[in-house]
């Protein structure tokens, strides 16, 4: 009976063990690459990251020697978990929320979390992750130019942290750009979901090698017609603005790109 | 807990991290669409066959100037100056040098031929995406050479559908009432002529009084209100045969007939027993059906193209305003709620949308509205104007407008407008009479 209950208790601590550690490794294949999680919980860094930038320096010294703890650190404190929220839909938010959250974080403790993983992020979003180590060097590097020019380079870690996508500044140069390219068919029905995904290769100069609708087989449906005509459009627009005005720097962030031309808000009116 | 939400996250922001970016486009500029409309080529026999059949030194030329100016009236495409164009039409038509037309910022180009071919006259034509450097389209139409206005109209109709995505509206027609003489002493003609204002023709001698002409949604029959010994009748006109007949005498105030969607009843206000309510005529067996009945005006019904609903205005309300009911007269609403009065309520023919006349403060406006009244948008305001009809696609109106006399009581006309669904292009239809009522055919060719 003892002995049962001992097999029963074991299997069953077992089971608990696996379903803990092991699960979402098998779930997903393991993105093996510890140092991103520190990264990826930064989002929320991007946002107060310019106040806090000039003791960056001193927080990276910390990880360099600390590079193990960081993750630990970074997740206990309670004042995270509520950044947690917050910094995964970040990407997609805009300005005014990233504003509001710099104003509302002045807490050190944050800042130091914030401030390590900015650095390695940005690193990530330039060269390959692969060594964390590497990149912790480059950003301690980076920070300590940041002595001479702090605000300079607190901007240069905006654009880089910003989830490997554009900063808001390059989005809205190459979005002006295309804005004054694009000839909305202005014969186009205001109320049908008409949204036009449009894939892009480029080259380094911003010009174009590939262009794929992603919804391509909707373009010779029967009844698409208007889809065809915004289609069309949209691939104009493409070719009537290349070289596209991509920043100077980052070609691997950019070398493919998706344009989303959605034009519901100009034929309402 | 805190384990897992670190896994979790491992798992989901990778993804995220590795995507590709994404840009969204939601604003573009609404300039009309360069379009370079080259001169189609006639070859010289065929060019001094037409001269001498229809009088035209360059038939290409003219009906490229027909598409020209189509396209250019609709606001949506700029026909760019022919003065610019660096390759011949001859070649063109066979090959264009992208890069010439490219240069004159051309985004669209139409080139083609016409020839004369067994009598008729035989039109090529090939609409090309000067950007992309590919063939969009390539059609050719053979008709009789005294069609030629026509087949520019084709032409348009076929490229406009192709760049814009919706149904032309150029190979039509527009009947109206034509008024000649003193505001006092008018006299109405019915008159028909094609969407551009050419091929204008009278169809009554002005003897009687005419009102509320409408074109049939589905054919070349047309409706309309005439006084004979000052009674209201109803006719029927079929324009391609010039047949004529007489749908009824109506008692009392009967007002604009119009014509279901299928064109085999038509619907109309008329005063019996001093009340004014709709009612519906079947056109085979002239059977008559009450549609409304209340103590109040319910006139100006108009059908919404799958024939399910009516929309009419009435001043139940007290005052005039639009309502929508099913076609058996059950499940009235009212949609409009704005401040003035509401009238000529028309549905559109893609069904999305009511067109009205509004009157606010002493000035009248034309505007839409949707089917449940919600999201009212006032096109166009002016001293006096009413009765719009919609183009076939739906995507203009026409409308006309009578202007302010002095105190003399000169300085009065009445003329033809059209305006778009963005209320911009709005341009007067040149008519050589005054004109009032008018109703828009649908497409000829379809």
């Amino acid at each position: 009976m003892n002995r049962n209950i001992a097999i029963s208790f074991g299997l069953h601590t077992l089971l608990v063990i696996i379903t803990a550690m092991s699960l979402p490794f098998l779930a997903k294949k393991p993105i093996d690459l510890p140092p991103i999680v520190s990264v990826e919980l930064i989002q929320i860094t991007d946002k107060t990251n310019i106040p806090f930038a000039p003791k960056a320096k001193k927080i990276i010294e910390k990880v360099k020697k600390e590079e193990k703890k960081l993750v630990s650190e970074q997740a206990p404190p309670k004042a995270v978990k509520k950044q947690k929220p917050d910094a995964i839909p970040l990407p997609d938010k805009k300005i005014e929320k990233i504003k509001k959250i710099k104003d509302e974080k002045q807490n050190p403790k944050k800042v130091e979390t914030e401030v390590k993983q900015i650095s390695e992020f940005e690193k990530k979003d330039l060269f390959d992750t692969n060594n964390i180590a590497a990149l912790i060097d480059k950003s301690k590097v980076e920070s300590a130019e940041t002595n001479k020019k702090l605000d300079k380079i607190t901007q240069d870690q905006d654009k880089s942290i910003d989830f490997g996508g554009l900063s808001l500044s390059e989005e809205d140069a190459l979005k002006a750009q295309i804005f004054g390219c694009w000839s909305i068919p202005l014969g186009l029905p205001y109320n049908e979901n008409l949204l036009v995904r449009i894939r892009l290769q480029l080259k380094p100069d911003g010009s174009i090698i590939k262009t794929e609708i992603i919804d391509h087989a909707r373009m010779n449906k029967p009844g698409q017609g208007f889809y065809k005509v915004l289609a069309e459009s949209a691939l104009r627009a493409i070719k009537l603005c290349q070289p596209l005005r991509v920043p100077s720097k980052g070609y691997e962030r950019w070398k493919e790109l998706q344009l989303n031309f959605d034009a519901r808000e100009m034929l309402e009116g | 807990m805190i384990l897992r939400y670190l896994f979790i996250l491992l798992i989901l922001l990778p993804i995220k991290a590795f995507a590709v970016i994404e840009v969204d486009i939601t604003r573009g500029n609404l300039n009309p669409l360069p379009v370079a409309v080259s001169p189609l080529s006639t070859d010289k026999k065929s060019k001094n066959i037409f001269k001498e059949i229809l009088k035209k030194d360059n038939i290409g030329a003219e009906i490229s100037a027909i598409v020209e100016n189509n396209l250019k009236q609709s606001g949506l495409f700029n026909p760019l100056n022919k003065d610019a164009f660096l390759q011949k039409p001859d070649i063109a038509n066979l090959k264009p040098r992208f890069e010439d037309w490219n240069l004159i910022k051309a985004q669209a180009l139409i080139t083609g031929k016409v020839t004369f071919v067994d009598e008729k006259l035989r039109v090529e034509f090939r609409l090309w995406d000067v950007l992309a450097g590919k063939e969009m389209m390539a059609l050719a139409f053979t008709t009789v050479p005294s069609n030629w206005r026509r087949v520019g109209h084709i032409i348009t109709d076929k490229v406009y559908q192709r760049l814009t995505g919706e149904k032309g509206y150029f190979d039509t027609r527009i009947i109206y009432v034509a008024e000649e003489g003193p505001k006092t002493k008018r006299i109405k003609k019915l008159a028909i002529m094609d969407q551009d204002g050419f091929n204008n023709k009278f169809l009554t001698l002005g003897n009687e009084l005419v009102l509320t002409p409408r074109f049939s949604p589905t054919n070349q029959m047309v409706t309309y209100l005439s006084y004979f010994r000052n009674l209201p009748r109803v006719y029927l006109l079929d324009i391609e045969t010039g047949l004529q007949e007489v749908v009824g005498d109506f008692p009392g105030m009967t007002f604009a007939p119009r014509f279901s969607p299928n064109g085999k009843k038509i619907i109309m206000s008329f005063a019996k027993d001093g009340n004014s309510d709709i009612y519906t005529m079947d056109l085979e067996n002239r059977i008559v059906e009450r549609i409304t009945n209340h103590p109040s005006i319910d006139t100006s019904p108009s059908y919404s193209p799958d024939g399910k609903y009516i929309t009419f205005n009435s001043d139940r309300s007290k005052y005039q305003q639009i309502y929508v009911m099913k076609s058996n007269g059950k499940d009235v609403k009212r949609i409009s709620f704005g401040s003035g009065l509401y009238g000529t309520p028309v549905w559109s023919p893609r069904g999305d949308l009511i067109a009205f006349t509004k009157l606010h403060k002493g000035k009248f406006y034309i505007g839409v509205m949707r089917t449940d009244g919600s999201g009212e948008r006032l096109l166009t305001e002016n001293f006096y104007q009413e009765a719009p009809s919609w183009s076939p696609n739906g995507r203009v109106l026409i409308f006309y407008r009578e202007t302010k006399t002095n105190s003399k009581g000169e300085g009065f006309s009445a003329k033809l407008w059209s305006i778009d669904l963005t209320g911009y292009n709005e341009k007067m239809v040149d008519t050589k009479t005054d004109a009032s009522d008018p109703s828009w055919s649908s497409l000829l060719s379809n």
